[in-house]
């Protein structure tokens, strides 16, 4: 009999799949994982704020023709997730996947105005990426991984993800999938480790723009006040609760408004 | 004015006369402005597109119920290349019982299509939109053998829009409920749909693309000269698996069209071609619904503070893309009256650097008129331009000698009431005329019974705002020409048609929302 060659799970860093700096690991259901340091988490974030401008400057048609790139290649890779969740979580993914990638260039047509201001002026408003997105994630399924990152990336910002504690050999895998997708390097990086260690230096991170948690019971924790120094945008996600989809991408947007003078 | 009319022109008598079609060096003369050289100096070499991507069946019959069969009738016409007059292949004439039995295929896949979870439908169509793109070479070098469009406009236009309109609209199927929040939709049944020869894919994708995501069914007439590239869609749909029924295409001239108009099994009928034939539609169609996206005479205005040289980058954008057959183009020239003579030297100039010629050459700025009826009419408006006294300007290129060709073309000294002022040419011709005041451009831009586009060319901001919000047209465009995208709503005011294709405002034109 034939004996295997077994994979190295590694993070997904600015396009790059690396093992912690740290040289930690943590065993998981049999198989070792990184377990991210604080300078992990520094070196994401200094990958995601470098892929802004590039990522938040695609024209909202290629963002999601690349998100649907993703449902693409997570259809033709569902069976490397047959170790970690069952194949309906892999194609719900897959679903809502196509489902962000169709709203790439729609949101800014739901969210945007024209304002009938009482002066000649052409005013409107429109939403524009926050920028670096920390996301925390919860839960156990692919679903609920792929329900939190998406809404961030299709409104085009970028994202430093930590891997929920319990699937983060998922993460890995799915970090596999990002890197086929023509997501550019540092759009979404992947870590694997304790949230425990990790969130709290994200929270913290100046160049970081929002917050999202994921998680049973995340607002006790005092994550809001770590976050509060260069007032970053925290939003909380209670796991396995239904949300709607527009309402999530512009979570992770600001508005823009614009005054122009109408007149010869 | 300079010209005279002691003499009365003819459009053939100035090209063999006047104009030296070699384009050679013309040597200036004393007291005059140095003539620039162009066109004749630096001679391309050929760069031709491959034809071999592509097989034209000998005969095509009508889609319909997810396969080709054959007409009733048992007629065929043969489609032309415009470019060399070659047949390319025959497609079958649509009769009424043609027309019946794709409207009663359209209607049997109704039930399946609209009922079908909103997800899947768009995958269906994301599907299609994904299958252009790979085929996009055998579908321009198609598109521009059988229309006579250049080769690098199909390339780089007509087929990823085409694919793009897919693709925006495959997005929207799911998510209707956020186009008409707190209000209830659903589709509106079997769409007819009749396309022009101008974008004839594009054109089919800009109807079924949002009739598909909203949940109708169709049937696809596409335009006499050009049913090549739908037909070939047909087979994209096969590929992408698209329920039998779904989308039926009629091949015919004038009498199908008029079939599927008058078919009372027919719930919308959406129109893209001239404002008589739209006019007629109104008069006999049966469908409660109907969208019509018609002619159109645009004013591009050219204030004396424009960016000059950008502005004639985009009047000739405006009139010679296409050959001149687009709806919304750039067909009459407004130039305040300062910077006229300079706009009008440097784009007689820029003229004549125009690449005329065979379609399939990447180096073609210029392909063939679409029809000889087409070169007939445009050279029949040209000539009562001549007769008005108005003075024409023309490319000194040569021609090829066979096909359907029309030199890139100005008429000066245009007054307003002239036929080439008022009516819509479709072809290469550009009115140019000018004016003193924003106001007088605004009142000029408005006086035709169209209303499709414009166009504003000014470095002030505030004056941009002020004068589009003057302008009767659906669409304005600032500093800038001939601008199309999946998500951006087209249509016209007035006697330019009625509904919006493109962006959210284009699915009200497939829903009833209620």
């Amino acid at each position: 009999m034939r004996t295997v060659v077994r994979k190295t799970y590694k993070m997904l860093i600015g396009g790059q799949f690396v093992r912690s700096e740290s040289g930690r690991s943590l065993e998981v259901g049999g198989v070792n994982v990184c377990h991210a340091s604080r300078k992990d988490v520094r070196d994401a974030v200094k990958a995601a704020r470098a892929a802004c401008s590039g990522w938040s400057a695609k024209t909202a048609m290629n963002r999601g023709q690349i998100l649907y790139r993703m449902a693409e290649m997570l259809e033709a890779r569902s069976q490397d997730f047959s170790d970690v969740t069952a194949l309906q979580d892999v194609e719900n993914s897959i679903d809502l996947l196509v489902h962000y990638a169709g709203w790439a260039d729609k949101y800014q047509q739901c969210l945007a105005t024209v304002n009938p201001v009482a002066a000649p002026y052409f005013n409107f408003s429109f939403a524009e990426p926050m920028g670096v997105v920390g996301v925390a994630c919860g839960g156990t399924t692919l679903t609920s991984m792929v329900g939190a990152v998406a809404p961030v990336l299709t409104g085009g910002n970028t994202c430093v993800m930590l891997a929920s504690d319990q699937t983060p050999v998922m993460a890995c895998v799915f970090a596999e999938v990002v890197s086929t997708s023509d997501v550019p390097a540092g759009v979404l990086n992947i870590l694997t480790g304790i949230q425990g260690e990790t969130l709290p230096h994200l929270a913290q991170h100046m160049d970081v723009n929002a917050l999202a948690v994921h998680s049973e019971d995340a607002r006790s924790n005092g994550l809001l006040a770590e976050a509060a120094e260069n007032l970053k945008r925290v939003s909380f996600w209670p796991v396995g609760e239904a949300r709607d989809s527009l309402a999530a991408i512009s979570t992770f947007q600001e508005t823009k408004t614009v005054w122009h003078p109408i007149g010869l | 004015m300079s010209s005279t009319k002691a003499s009365r022109k003819t459009l053939t008598a100035l090209v063999e006369n006047g104009l030296d079609p070699s384009g050679a060096e013309v040597v200036p003369t004393a007291g005059q402005r140095p003539t620039l050289k162009f066109g004749g100096k630096w001679p391309y070499s050929p760069a031709p597109e491959s034809k071999e991507i592509v097989s034209v069946p000998s005969r095509q019959g009508h889609f319909i119920g997810g396969r080709f069969v054959e007409p009733r009738s048992g007629q065929y016409f043969a489609t032309i290349n415009p470019a060399t007059e070659e047949v390319l292949g025959e497609v079958a004439v649509g009769s009424q019982e043609d027309v019946d039995q794709a409207v009663r295929a359209a209607r049997s896949a109704l039930p399946g299509w609209s009922g079908m979870p909103a997800s899947d439908r768009a995958k269906y169509v994301f599907r299609i939109a994904r299958i252009l793109q790979e085929r996009a070479r055998e579908f321009a070098v198609l598109e521009s053998l059988d229309g006579g469009k250049p080769i690098r406009e199909s390339r780089d236009v007509d087929v990823p829009l085409a694919a793009a309109h897919f693709f925006y609209y495959a997005g929207w199927a799911d998510k209707l409920p956020y186009a008409f929040p707190g209000r209830s939709v659903r589709p509106l049944g079997v769409a007819g749909q009749i396309i022009p020869w101008n974008f004839p894919l594009l054109m089919a994708a800009w109807k079924l693309a949002p009739a598909l995501a909203t949940g109708n069914t169709c049937v696809l007439k596409p335009a006499e000269t050009t049913p090549l590239t739908a037909l070939l869609l047909a087979d994209v749909l096969v590929q992408a698996e698209l329920p039998p029924g779904v989308v039926n295409i009629v091949t015919g001239a004038g009498e199908t069209g008029a079939a599927l108009v008058a078919h009372e099994g027919v719930d919308k009928i959406a129109f893209t071609g001239s404002t008589e034939v739209g006019k007629l539609i109104q008069r006999t169609a049966r469908a409660k619904h109907l969208t019509l996206e018609l002619g159109g005479k645009a004013a591009n205005i050219v204030f004396e503070d424009a960016s000059i040289d950008q502005a004639v980058e985009g009047i000739v954008n405006g009139i010679f893309f296409n050959q001149g057959h687009v709806c919304c183009a750039g067909s009459r020239l407004l130039v305040q009256e300062s910077v006229f003579g300079t706009v009008m030297q440097k784009l007689e100039d820029r003229m004549q650097t125009l690449v005329v010629g065979d379609p399939l050459d990447k180096n073609t700025d210029i392909g063939a008129i679409n029809s000889a009826a087409q070169l007939r009419k445009i050279e029949e408006l040209v000539q009562s331009g001549l007769d008005d006294g108005c003075d024409l300007i023309q490319t000194r290129c040569g021609l090829p000698e066979r096909g359907f060709w029309f030199r890139p073309s100005v008429f000066k000294g245009v007054a307003q009431t002239n036929r080439i002022a008022q009516e819509e040419i479709f072809g290469p011709v550009l009115a140019a005329m000018s004016f003193r005041t924003p106001e007088e451009a605004i009142e000029k831009a408005n006086n035709t019974p169209y209303g499709l586009s414009a166009g504003v060319w000014t470095d002030k901001g505030s004056k941009t705002y002020k004068v589009l919000s003057k302008l009767k047209s659906g669409v304005v465009w600032a500093n800038t020409f001939n601008k199309f995208d999946p998500s951006s709503p087209f249509g016209g005011y007035k006697e330019s048609g009625y509904g919006r294709e493109g962006g959210l405002q284009g699915l009200a034109s497939y829903l009833e929302v209620s």
